[in-house]
């Protein structure tokens, strides 16, 4: 009989977090930022199909970064979620802070047990009827969770990409400067996966961008994509 | 792991995590069954339809014409009774189902009630889920196989009715579907009306419909529909002119759901009661 090597949970835990973080850090960044009206997303996809942004429910959102098919069946989970606790009890009693706790529990167990953790990162927000009631936790592949505030940046360079959003970001911006900001920070990570010096961001184009914003303003769902004419129109700008 | 251990640990349950429909009341049939009205054991042997309110009449016809766009105007009484006692005057029995369609219940109040807020979520369940709406088509089958499965309290006295209506994005025009208690499905073409009040809505509605209404005309057919079931039928609430209790009525139009402010719905019925009170009038 062969007796498996011994590895010690240090090095066991290291292994899947390396192998984790290699697989997210692959992908397109995702940026959520606060803005005066409400919490906004943006990335850098092509695809008008496959979302990395959604709707959960009323005023909470979800963001990821990593493998499609693992963080679509958490998004999807996530909507069972809320709809079934709103459905049972009131859709006032479906929080963010609920949701980040079960997805943590998920992702923890799985990090733990399985034989392979989620490459995936997420993000889920919640608006609230003032900025200083929005709630952004991100969530990393062990089960972790950050309360975060004003900004958040995932996936491949986010450090980076961090630094550059903590220049230029500060709380009661609109929608339309923020969403420059965060297009300008998107186009800092360069097509070979380096990143560009300050003014020398490539420019991309609302086509290629997915962006969406959960809108304090709106009655119940707070959850609204811009895409097309709208959103070129709004990063052009007027000013 | 079982679902249970799973819930006491945090986590999100197995049964969430498993790929499979985008329904909502499938994915309920399966996690928690019990939370399905039809799969709720009563435990009653007989009709149980005098102990709950209980709702009354709905109308609903469509109007438009290619010029000015089409749709379909839906209105409620404000009256539940049960047996010869009004349980409520001021029930709501229309809604908003989604952006773009709206339904209207008669029967059982609890339970259709309770049935409307699932065959909302259903729709709003499966466009999170499928990032695009359902087609008019689509939404009529779903709130089908929900009053399918309250056949087994239908049976026992607590059935539900509901009348749904919509604006087909894909036909650009207003649609009206009626339904029985089995989850039967009918396509109504003009206009259509049920609960117990329905036999006179269904004589007004003939008289008064016309091809190419506006939707102010079609809102003031509809109000006068109801004030004609009002009149025979002791179920249907009246407008209650003392209170300012008046119908609900909504319009579903390409720009979507609208419910009629009561400001407009008092100036409608003003002027049926004014035509009424001329002596010589019809009515």
């Amino acid at each position: 009989m062969n007796m498996p090597f011994y590895v010690s949970p240090e090095q066991l835990m290291k292994d899947r977090a390396d192998f984790a973080r290699k697989g997210i850090g692959r992908g397109r960044s995702v940026v959520v930022l606060a803005y005066d009206d409400g919490i906004a997303f943006a990335t850098e996809n092509p695809s008008r199909a496959l979302h990395k942004i959604s709707e959960i429910y009323d005023r909470i959102a979800f963001a990821a970064v990593g493998k499609y098919n693992e963080f679509e069946n958490l998004r999807v989970a996530g909507v069972r979620y809320a709809d079934l606790r709103g459905y049972s009890y009131d859709r006032t009693d479906v929080t963010a802070r609920g949701l980040a706790n079960a997805y943590a529990q998920t992702l923890g167990t799985v990090f733990t047990t399985e034989s392979k953790p989620l490459e995936v990162e997420l993000v889920v927000a919640e608006v609230g009827a003032t900025p200083a009631d929005d709630q952004l936790y991100r969530l990393s592949y062990d089960g972790s969770v950050a309360d975060e505030h004003g900004f958040v940046v995932m996936g491949g360079q986010a450090d980076q990409l961090t630094s550059r959003l903590r220049e230029g970001w500060e709380p009661g911006m609109d929608l339309a400067a923020v969403l420059r900001l965060a297009v300008r920070t998107l186009g800092a990570v360069s097509t070979d996966g380096s990143i560009a010096a300050e003014g020398q961001e490539r420019e991309i184009p609302a086509g290629g961008l997915e962006v969406a914003v959960l809108d304090r303003r709106r009655t119940r769902r707070a959850f609204r994509r811009w895409q097309g004419d709208a959103l070129a129109e709004l990063l052009r700008g007027d000013d | 792991m079982t679902a249970s251990s799973a819930e006491s640990s945090g986590r999100l349950p197995d049964a969430f995590l498993r790929p499979g429909s985008s329904s909502f009341v499938d994915f309920l049939g399966e996690h928690a069954p019990a939370l399905l009205p039809g799969n709720r054991p009563t435990g009653l042997t007989g009709p149980a339809s005098d102990m709950a309110p209980h709702a009354t009449t709905i109308v609903a016809l469509t109007f438009g014409d290619d010029e000015h766009g089409r749709g379909v105007v839906m209105a409620g009484d404000r009256r539940a009774t049960m047996g010869n006692l009004i349980a409520s005057r001021e029930i709501e029995k229309v809604f908003d189902a989604d952006d773009h369609s709206a339904v209207g219940i008669a029967g059982s109040a609890g339970i259709a009630l309770e049935l409307v807020r699932l065959f909302q979520l259903e729709l709003e369940h499966y466009e999170k889920i499928e990032g695009s709406q359902l087609s008019l088509d689509g939404k009529a089958n779903r709130l089908a196989a929900i009053i399918r499965g309250n056949l087994p309290l239908a049976m026992q006295g607590l059935a539900v009715v509901p009348l749904f209506g919509g604006f087909d994005l894909d036909r650009s025009t207003g649609r009206l579907f009626s339904y029985d208690v089995t989850g039967g499905r009918y396509e109504e073409h003009d206009h259509h009306s049920v609960g117990s009040g329905s036999v006179f809505a269904r004589g007004s509605l003939k008289k008064r419909w016309r091809q190419g209404l506006d939707a102010d005309a079609a809102v003031a057919v509809a109000v006068e529909a109801l004030y004609d079931a009002a009149d025979d039928d002791s179920a249907t609430g009246g407008p209650d002119t003392v209170r300012r209790i008046w119908p609900v009525v909504a319009t579903v139009t390409a720009d979507g759901y609208r419910r009629v402010p009561d400001d407009a719905l008092a100036a409608v019925v003003e002027q049926i009661v004014a035509d009424r009170r001329q002596e010589g009038s019809r009515a």
